[in-house]
C-alpha cells in the first residue's frame, strides 16, 4: 500500500463539499437540519395558507377583549330589542347588522361573532394545554421505556394498554360531573377556569398514549445507535444520553404529532361541550354553541353556519399544517 | 494461560519501534461474554451465546494490536467490553494495575479519559443533529472538563489534528463524506487525551483510498501522542500495514497471536494459513496455494469440544476433539492454539 499519492487527496477532501462553486459565498454556513426544514415549509404554499389562517385565527383569540372593546359588543351582552315576538332575532340571516356581523342569537339575543371570538379563545387554549401535557407526558413516558427497555418499558406498556382500553367518552361522561360534584354543590356554580382545569386533565390522562408509543419506537430505533454508544463510552449519564443525543433526533414526530393533536382536541372539547359536560354557560365556547343551534336549524341556518364553518376552518388549517410539516421535517417520507 | 502469554510477548519485541519500551497498558485475563437466549421455560433456559470465551492479551503504551478474524468470532465484543460498553461475563481488565471489569460510572469517570472508542459506521456514530462542535466537545462537557483556552479552541485544534478544516465548527455531519465523519469521529475520542483507542473496524465502511487516508491519520497520530491501539479488522492488509502485534481470533477464542513477521510470514494455526491465504493477490492468478476451509463456523451456541476450529481442520486427529489446545509458545515461536501446529515460511 503505497503512501505518498494519497496526500493530495488528504487536501482535496478536507476542502468543504457543497461549497458554492463560483466562490462567491466565503462566508459558507453550516445550515442545521432545523434551517433546511424551515427552507422547505417556506417553500409549500399548503403550509404557508394554513399557516397564515392558524396565526390569524390564534392572534384573534389572543386579542378577544381588544376586540370585544374594539367591536363595542361584550360576549354576554343581550340585545333583546333586536329579536321578535318569537325570541327570534329581526332581519335577514340571522339578523346580520353592521353592529353584529355574523347576527345575534335566537332566545337570549347575543352577538355572535364576539361569542366566537371567546369561544376560540376558549378552545385553542383547552387544545393547546391539553397537547402540551400530552406531549410531555408521552415524551418522558416514551423515551424511558424505549431507551431503559425491560421492567420499565412493560409496566410503561400495560398502563398505555389500560389507558388505551378506557373508552374515553364513557369515561369522560362519568367522571367531568363527578369531580365537579367532589368540589362543589350541586347548587353552586362551578367556575369556568375549573372546567376548564377537568377538560384539560381528562384529556391528559387519555391522550399522551399515542405519543408515548411513537417516542418509544422511535427511541428504540435510535438506542443502538453508535452515536448513543460513543457518549456512553466517554461516560454520558442516562440524562445526557436521553435528553441531549436522543431528544433532538425526535423533535420532528413529536412537532407532527403535537401539530396534530391541536385540532383533535378542539374536535373533542367540542364533542364533549356539545354532550353538556364540556364547559357550562356563560362561558362561550364552540361545541356548546353548535349544540344550541341544532334546534334552529331550520328557522335560523345562520346560527348553526357561522360557528360551524370556523371550527372546520381551525381544525382544517391545523391538519393542513401538520402535513406538511411533517414533509418539511422529513423530505424522505412518501405522501 | 495468561502466564504463558505474557512471557512469550515479553520475549518477542514489538515490530515497529514505536513506544518499544512501553509498559503494559492493558491486560486481560480469561475475558468472556457469554449472550442468554431466550427460550426453554426457565429463564436463561435457551443456552448461552459463546460469543468471547477465554481471552488472554495484554496491549503495551504506544503498541498496536490488531484483533482480526472473521464475522461473528467475538472481535467487536471483545472491543465494547474493553471500553466497558458490555459488561463482562467473565474474566479481567486490567488497565493500569487496576482492574476495571466492573467498575461503575463514577469510577469509570477517570478511566474514560485513558480509553476511547472509534466506531466503524462514520454515519452512524456522529448525532445528525449536532453540529461538529458539539460532537467532539461532546466528551469534554459530559466530563465537565475545561480545556484551558476554551472548549472551542481545544475542538478547533483538535480538528485540525485529524486534518479538518477548524472553520468546520459550526457544521453538520450530513455535510460531510465518510472519510471526514471518521476524522471527526476520532477527533471526538481524542477530546480527552486517552492512552488507549480501541478501533472497532475504522475503515471498514470506507473507499479503499479513503481507508489509507485514515489509517495513516492514525499511524501519525500514534507517533505524535503516543497512542496504544487496540486495531479491530477483518482486513488483513490493513492490519499488516498498520499493527504491530496480531491476534487472530475464532468462534471467541484466539488462535494465535505474535508478532506482525511472525503472523504473515510464518504462521503457525491452520487457521492463520487458511486467513491468509485468503488475501486477493493480484501477482498470482489461479487458486494456487489458495486453502479452502469446507463447512460453516460452527454456532457459539454450541461449540465442538477440544479445538473450535477442528471441524474445519485438514489435520484434526482424535486428540483435538477431546483436549483442548492452550495458547502457548511452542518451539519458539509465537503462542498458538494447536495440537500441531505447521512450521516454515508462508508459500
Amino acid at each position: 500500500m503505497s503512501l505518498s499519492p494519497v496526500e493530495g487527496v488528504v487536501l482535496a477532501e478536507t476542502t468543504p463539499v457543497g461549497e458554492d462553486p463560483t466562490g462567491s459565498d466565503r462566508e459558507f454556513v453550516g445550515r442545521s437540519p432545523g434551517q433546511l426544514a424551515w427552507a422547505r415549509l417556506k417553500r409549500d404554499r399548503t403550509a404557508m395558507i394554513s399557516g397564515a389562517v392558524l396565526v390569524f385565527l390564534m392572534i384573534v383569540a389572543i386579542a378577544a377583549p381588544l376586540i370585544a372593546r374594539l367591536y363595542g359588543v361584550g360576549p354576554n351582552d343581550q340585545f333583546q330589542d333586536r329579536l321578535d315576538g318569537n325570541s327570534m332575532p329581526l332581519g335577514y340571516v340571522g339578523g346580520i347588522t353592521g353592529d353584529h356581523w355574523f347576527g345575534l342569537e335566537p332566545r337570549l339575543g347575543r352577538d355572535i361573532f364576539i361569542r366566537m371570538v371567546y369561544g376560540m379563545r376558549t378552545s385553542l387554549f383547552i387544545a393547546f394545554a391539553a397537547a402540551l401535557i400530552t406531549s410531555a407526558i408521552g415524551v418522558v413516558l416514551g423515551i424511558l421505556a424505549g431507551f431503559l427497555g425491560g421492567v420499565v418499558d412493560a409496566v410503561i406498556g400495560w398502563i398505555t394498554d389500560v389507558a388505551l382500553a378506557l373508552p374515553f367518552l364513557i369515561f369522560a361522561l362519568a367522571v367531568v360531573p363527578t369531580v365537579a360534584l367532589r368540589f362543589y354543590g350541586p347548587r353552586d356554580e362551578v367556575p369556568a377556569a375549573f372546567q376548564v382545569a377537568v377538560l384539560i386533565g381528562v384529556f391528559a390522562a387519555f391522550g399522551w398514549t399515542s405519543t408515548a408509543r411513537l417516542v418509544r419506537g422511535q427511541v428504540i430505533s435510535l438506542r443502538e445507535r453508535e452515536f448513543v454508544e460513543a457518549a456512553r463510552a466517554s461516560g454520558a449519564g442516562l440524562g445526557h444520553m436521553l435528553f441531549r443525543q436522543l431528544l433532538p433526533n425526535i423533535w420532528a414526530p413529536i412537532l407532527v404529532s403535537f401539530s396534530l393533536a391541536v385540532p383533535s382536541y378542539v374536535t373533542g372539547e367540542a364533542a364533549l361541550s356539545f354532550l353538556g359536560i364540556g364547559i357550562l354557560e356563560p362561558t362561550a365556547d364552540f361545541g356548546r354553541m353548535i349544540f344550541q343551534s341544532i334546534p334552529y336549524l331550520q328557522t335560523d341556518p345562520a346560527y348553526v353556519f357561522f360557528p360551524g364553518i370556523t371550527i372546520f376552518a381551525l381544525v382544517l388549517a391545523f391538519n393542513l399544517f401538520g402535513d406538511a410539516l411533517r414533509d418539511a421535517l422529513d423530505p424522505k417520507s412518501s405522501r | 494461560m495468561s502466564e504463558n502469554v505474557s512471557t512469550a510477548t515479553a520475549t518477542a519485541p514489538a515490530a515497529g519501534g514505536t513506544g518499544a519500551a512501553g509498559a503494559t497498558l492493558l491486560r486481560v485475563e480469561g475475558l468472556t461474554k457469554h449472550f442468554p437466549v431466550r427460550g426453554g421455560l426457565k429463564p436463561g433456559g435457551g443456552g448461552a451465546v459463546r460469543a468471547v470465551d477465554g481471552l488472554d492479551f495484554e496491549v503495551r503504551a504506544g503498541e498496536t494490536l490488531g484483533l482480526v478474524g472473521e464475522s461473528g468470532c467475538g472481535k467487536t465484543t471483545t472491543g465494547r467490553m474493553l471500553v466497558r460498553l458490555l459488561e463482562p461475563t467473565g474474566g479481567k481488565i486490567v488497565f493500569e494495575d487496576r482492574d476495571i471489569t466492573h467498575a461503575g460510572r463514577r469510577e469509570l469517570r477517570p478511566l474514560r479519559q485513558d480509553l476511547q472508542i472509534i466506531f466503524q459506521d462514520p454515519y452512524a456514530s456522529l448525532n445528525p443533529r449536532h453540529t461538529v462542535g458539539r460532537i467532539v466537545s461532546m466528551p469534554l462537557e459530559v466530563n465537565g472538563i475545561k480545556p484551558p483556552g476554551g472548549v472551542k479552541r481545544r475542538v478547533q485544534e483538535l480538528l485540525e489534528l485529524v486534518g479538518l478544516n477548524p472553520e468546520h465548527y459550526n457544521r453538520y455531519p450530513h455535510e460531510f463524506s465518510g472519510g471526514q465523519r471518521q476524522r471527526i469521529g476520532i477527533a471526538r475520542a481524542l477530546a480527552l487525551r486517552p492512552k488507549l483507542i480501541v478501533a472497532d473496524e475504522p475503515v471498514s465502511a470506507l473507499d479503499v483510498s479513503i481507508q489509507a487516508q485514515v489509517i495513516n491519520l492514525l499511524r501519525d497520530l500514534q507517533r505524535e501522542l503516543g497512542l496504544a491501539f487496540v486495531f479491530i479488522a477483518h482486513d488483513l492488509a490493513v492490519v499488516r500495514h498498520f499493527c504491530q502485534r496480531v491476534a487472530v481470533m475464532y468462534l471467541g477464542k484466539i488462535v494465535e497471536i505474535g508478532d506482525r513477521t511472525e503472523i504473515y510470514e510464518r504462521p503457525r494455526h491452520p487457521y492463520t494459513r487458511a486467513l491468509l491465504s485468503a488475501i486477493p493477490d493480484v501477482t498470482q492468478l489461479g487458486p494456487a496455494g489458495r486453502i479452502r476451509l469446507t463447512g460453516d463456523v460452527p454456532t457459539p451456541l454450541n461449540p465442538p469440544t477440544g479445538c473450535r476450529f477442528r471441524t474445519r481442520c485438514w489435520k484434526a486427529q482424535d486428540r483435538c476433539a477431546t483436549e483442548e489446545p492452550a495458547l502457548v509458545a511452542r518451539d519458539g515461536g509465537a503462542p498458538v492454539a494447536c495440537h500441531f501446529p505447521e512450521s516454515g515460511e508462508l508459500r
